[in-house]
């Protein structure tokens, strides 16, 4: 099963790096981000991009839309391509088609976050030298790494769904698109309607909280999410169902 | 190992309201080219979906290379090779990394993957291109590829689905060459579906036509030829008139006389002595260039089954 995994990843790397046409036009829309993670937002934030928590977060979601297009492009195009019947074929379990087309997708959005956050660091102790040399908050970094991993796995399973029920890779990467949207536009607009009393309860609610166990809460809700959401995912591809799709 | 790569009995599949496969009954040796034809919408590619474990059956039983396909799918699938409706290529990978990506797939070594890859591209004249991106390729070269593709692990049985639709007639030639030369090279039983009957006579060594469903016919090309069809004389030259064509028409040995495109055609009894008619053709008036003796091409055999089901 670990070899059938890693036979999926190895084609999805390569049809990933391809998805511009070239090999280097994937390697492009990689840099890009990691740019935009690893030295823009480092430079434009200065050291304040190790101490301030928001920064940090706001940012790191960037490769999650990435997520979104590969998983949609790996999934609905696969069949808009007419490749999946001749994968169904072969000798490929189910799972393994699936987990390696998840893990494909999680991997790439992560390691470009983790190269774009270790580049960051790297910035800003060129850009503001300091003895000793600084890095970010460890328990920031890494609550931020899995978080994005455990947020990854979720968009993921939501994009393979979306995807299996969507006609084209279009129609699903509009689907996940506006899913996405909503999920990030909900709370901002919320708080701007929301009125004064109600506010201040929320910040001092907020102010109250113990952020430690806030992310432990969090990160436990994303793995039972993504527990669930894989599961319906992988009840859902099999080959019998989805060679009548 | 089982005497038959294929053996199916009372296999059946419905969809909802419609019965795409009724019952069929197949035994398909090892080592042969069988051709499957039908026109669209017969069941041929359910019945692959069927054989390959991709779909269940509603009714019936079917064993491939000697494993049941419905609790040894992966096996079968594991032993086979399939060219299917679409050729399967990815077409933002190179030919090397279609062919790796199969080859992986079967848990080859990497070297004999590299042995592989070169000796099939070699074989089909497209190793100085290994490294192209596929989607920039001709029809006729994709189809070769994919056909490459479904030979990469060397399968014991080869499912072919329309390989030469939509082809042009040098690109379809060409592949048909190079299946016949492959299929003779590996040794591998090869399930051909087709509607093209020339393609089917040139290729294989048994067919089954199929219709709505339902298994009208199986045997050698040969065999079908002379079992649905009348034996028949090809007739060049000038002169035929309606009272030798009359004057045929009531010879007893005569089946049917036409005028087609200028050429007599005559459809006789099996024991018929083409002696005597040519006299009869003679004495008519007629002048005689050419005399041609020969079976119903597989074409009209299939036509003629089309027609008698209707």
């Amino acid at each position: 099963m670990i070899t059938d995994i890693q036979t999926v990843l190895w084609k999805e790397f390569k049809e990933i790096m391809a998805i511009r046409g070239s090999r280097r036009g994937g390697l492009f829309t990689m840099g890009i981000l990691i740019a935009l993670i690893g030295i823009f937002m480092p430079l434009q934030s200065g050291p304040e991009w190790f101490t301030n928590p928001l920064l940090l977060i706001a940012w790191s979601w960037m490769p999650l839309f990435l997520v979104m297009g590969i998983i949609s492009d790996s999934i609905a195009g696969e069949r808009e391509r007419h490749t999946l019947e001749t994968l169904l074929a072969s000798r490929l379990p189910d799972a393994a088609i699936l987990f390696g087309k998840i893990l494909a997708a999680v991997f790439y959005a992560w390691i470009t976050l983790v190269i774009g956050l270790l580049l960051g660091a790297l910035v800003i102790n060129i850009a503001h030298p300091q003895s000793p040399t600084k890095f970010y908050d460890i328990q920031m970094f890494l609550g931020v790494v899995v978080m994005v991993f455990l947020g990854a796995l979720l968009m993921t399973a939501i994009g393979v769904l979306a995807s299996l029920r969507a006609e084209t890779v279009r129609q699903a990467y509009q689907r996940m698109s506006i899913g996405f949207l909503a999920i990030w536009f909900i709370p901002i607009i919320g708080m701007q309607i929301m009125p004064a009393e109600w506010k201040d309860v929320l910040n001092s609610t907020l102010m109250g909280l113990n952020w430690g166990s806030l992310v432990i809460g969090v990160m436990g809700g994303l793995i039972v999410l993504d527990i669930i959401l894989l599961m319906i995912a992988f009840n859902r591809f099999r080959r019998t169902r989805l060679i009548l799709d | 190992m089982s005497e038959y790569a294929v053996q199916t009995r009372g296999l059946t599949r419905d969809f909802s309201t419609v019965r795409a496969l009724d019952h069929l009954d197949l035994d398909i040796p090892h080592g042969i080219v069988f051709g499957f034809l039908g026109p669209n919408g017969a069941g041929k590619t359910t019945t692959i979906h069927l054989l390959l474990g991709l779909l269940k059956a509603t009714e019936g039983s079917a064993h491939v290379l000697g494993l049941d396909v419905f609790s040894q799918a992966s096996q079968i699938r594991a032993q086979s090779g399939a060219l299917l409706e679409h050729t399967g290529l990815y077409e933002r990978l190179t030919a090397q990394e279609n062919l790796e990506y199969y080859g992986r797939i079967a848990r080859m070594s990497s070297g004999d993957r590299s042995m592989r890859i070169r000796e099939l591209l070699e074989k089909l004249d497209l190793f100085d291109r290994r490294n192209e991106s596929v989607g920039k390729w001709s029809r006729g070269m994709k189809q070769k590829l994919a056909v490459a593709r479904a030979l990469m692990h060397h399968p014991r049985l080869l499912f072919l689905d329309e390989p030469t639709s939509g082809l042009d007639p040098i690109s379809a030639s060409t592949l048909r060459d190079d299946l016949a030369m492959i299929a003779a090279n590996e040794g591998v039983t090869v399930f051909l579906t087709t509607h093209n009957l020339t393609e089917a006579e040139k290729l294989c060594a048994q067919v089954a036509v199929i219709r709505e469903g339902k298994l009208l016919r199986v045997g050698s090309p040969d065999l079908l030829r002379t079992q649905e069809a009348a034996p028949r004389m090809e007739v060049v030259g000038t002169g035929f008139s309606e009272s030798l064509l009359a004057a045929l028409r009531s010879h007893p040995e005569v089946l049917s006389a036409e005028l087609i495109n200028s050429h007599l055609i005559i459809e006789t009894q099996p024991s018929a002595d083409t002696a005597p008619l040519v006299n009869l053709i003679v004495t008519n008036g007629a002048s005689i260039e050419e005399v041609r003796k020969g079976k119903a091409s597989l074409e009209e055999v299939f036509l003629t089954l089309m027609e008698e089901e209707k």
